[in-house]
């Protein structure tokens, strides 16, 4: 049993402070959706909007087509898993996981029999009698999970779970959580900052800035065809070469930069004389001279070997270096620190995007 | 000859210590250890040792080791101490189920006593009652500011020194008090009801005497609570009075408790709140102690009686963290 969850123009305030505004969405049942964003951009608020521990101040939450307003958390189809997954330390694990179907007045054979069953959906099987202290981050998390299914939600509001675990676990549990989310059908709305958690597990993303929803999208499109200055700059690493707009038209546009004129595509039209910047991905970049409006000459500051990859970096026009990633496999030579080096790049893979606020490092 | 072991007892005590500490040393020799006088240098170590031996057997060990060997002695006058007649004895922890007089029943002393313990406990009760919201509101619910003025409310009122709190309880409960006179205006009675007569000022008196020992172990103990818990527990569709009985309360069970014990004990040997506030009828168990030491002279019998207090508040305290599955150590933390 899934629901789709709609949100129509939801805002919600803090006083003066803004932290969502406007955020209208359509998440399909079954769906895995992410929310994905620095911290303090207002993807909490919107999951504590969703999940009934705040009342939007504006527009309205649906769930199932029924409006939410006035429904408290404990009536709501959903369940939450938080950040730090707020298990009840003095409690079994057993006993943590049926505690929604103990309120609920379920018997306590029939608890039993349901703790069984989520124990074996998550690998954990006889292990009901342990105390959360007993297990391990990653057993936690499962625990926390089966905890949130076992009151049978129509929607799950994940809260960041994973940041908690070490880098291998982090990238275990990313197959685990799609692969739950596979098995059950249900709903999964997810809050991270990790845009590689968002890419891997999510069917779409939202990226949010400020408390605004910036672009939403699966994972390529949000990759590949970043709509605003800040969603190129988030998600993944990206190179942004800022200046004036000098030549545009629907095939692309040419940009004056402290490095000449480079050219890229113009998705979002913009015209000629508009602040603008170029964005060109550190992998879209490789070494060696191209057309005259693809190709920057810079000087190598550093070189990073990161065993599949090398991150060479350049001196660029601003504070921020330009990164440019080769393979391991790629035949070329790697120039030396302090080097004079050119670098060229598919003008097809090359971004013109209005000047908008950027992503901090 | 038995008050020589007042002086014995806590030498043989720290002789015992001393030697623990010598087998354990033995025992788990660590090369990298250094004694407490290599650490702190032999004077500044000698005036640690000085001044923590001062204080626990000057001012704790001894003088309750003196009032357990003096409860164990017959009442005399000055010039027969020491002397023949100077025996020990269980006459006065006798006298307290048995009257030496007439050899009836003590029923007067045993009747205030469980009464002491029992109204202690409903005013353990009843503080537990009123400190629980506000503990929880302050912890986890009100804003910082409106916790800080709420604080400053609770803590300011005990400036007033404890005699004037209780006279003024006394006059607004009064017949012809504030309270019954508002009662009559506005006609909810005729006559004006005995507040003191039936020992409501006495309950009222002592929950307020120490509302704060209550509040300030709860607030510690709910405030360390992570709020995600409680919020977990909401959206697994807990109610709030399940939510409370099924993860705060428990939480905060060594807070509650060591509040509770603090309570309990100090209501039980409270004096100037049932002293003042009292009814006519009410006998307060440490009213008759302080009886004995200072109308009677009896210092024998008031201090068995005190001992006998003390005993049964420590048993039934003990009982209580049992059955709530307390330990003590969690409860004095």
């Amino acid at each position: 049993m899934s629901a789709d969850v709609e949100l129509d123009r939801v805002t919600v305030r803090f006083g003066q402070f803004t932290a969502v505004s406007g955020a209208s969405l359509k998440i399909a049942g079954g769906e895995f959706f992410s929310f994905l964003g620095p911290s303090g951009c207002g993807k909490t608020t919107i999951l504590r909007t969703v999940s009934g521990f705040l009342d939007p101040s504006e527009g309205a939450v649906r769930i199932a087509g029924q409006d939410m307003t006035g429904i408290g958390p404990n009536k709501r189809p959903t369940a939450l898993i938080f950040q730090n997954l707020a298990l009840f330390p003095l409690m079994t694990v057993a006993e943590n996981i049926t505690y929604g179907l103990r309120v609920r007045g379920m018997s306590k054979a029939d608890r039993m029999k349901k703790a069984d069953e989520l124990l074996s959906l998550i690998a954990l099987p006889g292990q009901g009698g342990k105390l959360v202290s007993e297990l391990s981050g990653g057993q936690r998390q499962r625990v926390a999970i089966a905890r949130a299914l076992a009151v049978e939600p129509k929607v799950l509001l994940l809260d960041e779970p994973l940041s908690a675990l070490d880098l291998k676990l982090r990238q275990h549990m990313r197959t685990e959580l799609r692969a739950i989310q596979q098995r059950v059908g249900i709903t999964f709305i997810y809050i991270t900052h990790d845009q590689g958690e968002a890419l891997t597990m999510s069917d779409r993303i939202a990226v949010m800035n400020n408390g605004v929803i910036e672009q939403i999208g699966d994972g390529k499109v949000v990759y590949d065809a970043p709509k605003t200055a800040f969603v190129a700059s988030f998600v993944g690493g990206n190179n942004p070469f800022p200046g004036h707009v000098s030549k545009a038209d629907a095939s692309g546009a040419v940009i004056d930069t402290p490095f000449g004129p480079l050219r890229g595509r113009n998705p979002m039209g913009v015209k000629a004389g508009d602040k603008a910047i170029l964005f060109v991905r550190p992998e879209a970049l490789r070494l060696g001279k191209g057309a005259p409006d693809a190709t920057i000459t810079s000087t190598v500051l550093s070189v990073a070997f990161e065993g599949n990859a090398s991150h060479i970096f350049l001196k660029g026009a601003a504070k921020k270096d330009i990164t440019l990633t080769v393979g391991r496999l790629e035949r070329v030579t790697i120039p030396e620190q302090g080097v004079e080096a050119q670098v060229t790049y598919d003008p097809d893979l090359g971004l013109v995007l209005p000047e908008g606020s950027m992503a901090r490092e | 000859m038995s008050r020589l072991l007042v002086y014995l007892i806590p030498l043989a005590v720290i002789a015992a210590f001393v030697v623990m500490a010598r087998y354990e040393r033995r025992l788990a020799h660590d090369p990298t250890h250094r004694g407490f006088f290599e650490r702190n240098g032999t004077v500044l170590g000698l005036v640690f040792i000085g001044l923590v031996a001062f204080w626990m057997l000057m001012l704790v060990v001894l003088p309750y080791l003196y009032m357990v060997q003096e409860s164990f002695h017959p009442k005399l006058v000055a010039a027969d101490r020491g002397g023949p007649k100077d025996i020990l004895t269980l006459d006065q922890y006798r006298s307290f189920f048995i009257q030496p007089t007439d050899g009836e029943v003590n029923t007067t002393h045993l009747w205030a006593f469980f009464f002491t313990l029992a109204i202690s406990a409903l005013v353990t009760f009843l503080n537990f009652a009123i400190c629980y919201p506000l503990a929880y509101y302050m912890a986890q619910a009100g804003s910082a500011q409106k916790v800080r003025l709420l604080m400053l409310a609770l803590i300011v009122p005990y400036w007033v020194n404890e005699i004037l709190r209780a006279f003024s309880l006394r006059l607004l409960l009064a017949s012809k008090g504030l309270i019954n006179q508002m009662l009559m205006g506005v006609g909810l009675t005729d006559a004006p009801i005995d507040f003191l007569g039936n020992n409501v000022g006495l309950y009222v008196g002592l929950s307020y005497a120490y509302l704060l020992v209550m509040v300030f172990p709860l607030y510690n103990a709910i405030e360390s609570l992570d709020k995600n818990q409680i919020e977990a527990a909401r959206d697994l569709g807990a109610s709030w009075f399940r939510i409370h009985k099924d993860v705060v309360i428990p939480y905060a069970k060594p807070g509650i408790a060591s509040g509770c014990t603090m309570v309990f004990m100090l209501s039980a040997g409270s004096l100037a709140a049932p002293q003042f506030l009292g009814g006519p009828r009410t006998l307060w168990f440490t009213s008759i102690v302080y009886d004995f030491f200072f109308q009677a002279f009896n210092w024998p019998r008031g201090a068995a009686y005190a001992f006998i207090l003390l005993a049964a508040c420590i048993a039934l305290v003990l009982l209580m963290l049992r059955l709530f599955k307390v330990s003590l150590g969690e409860a004095i933390k």
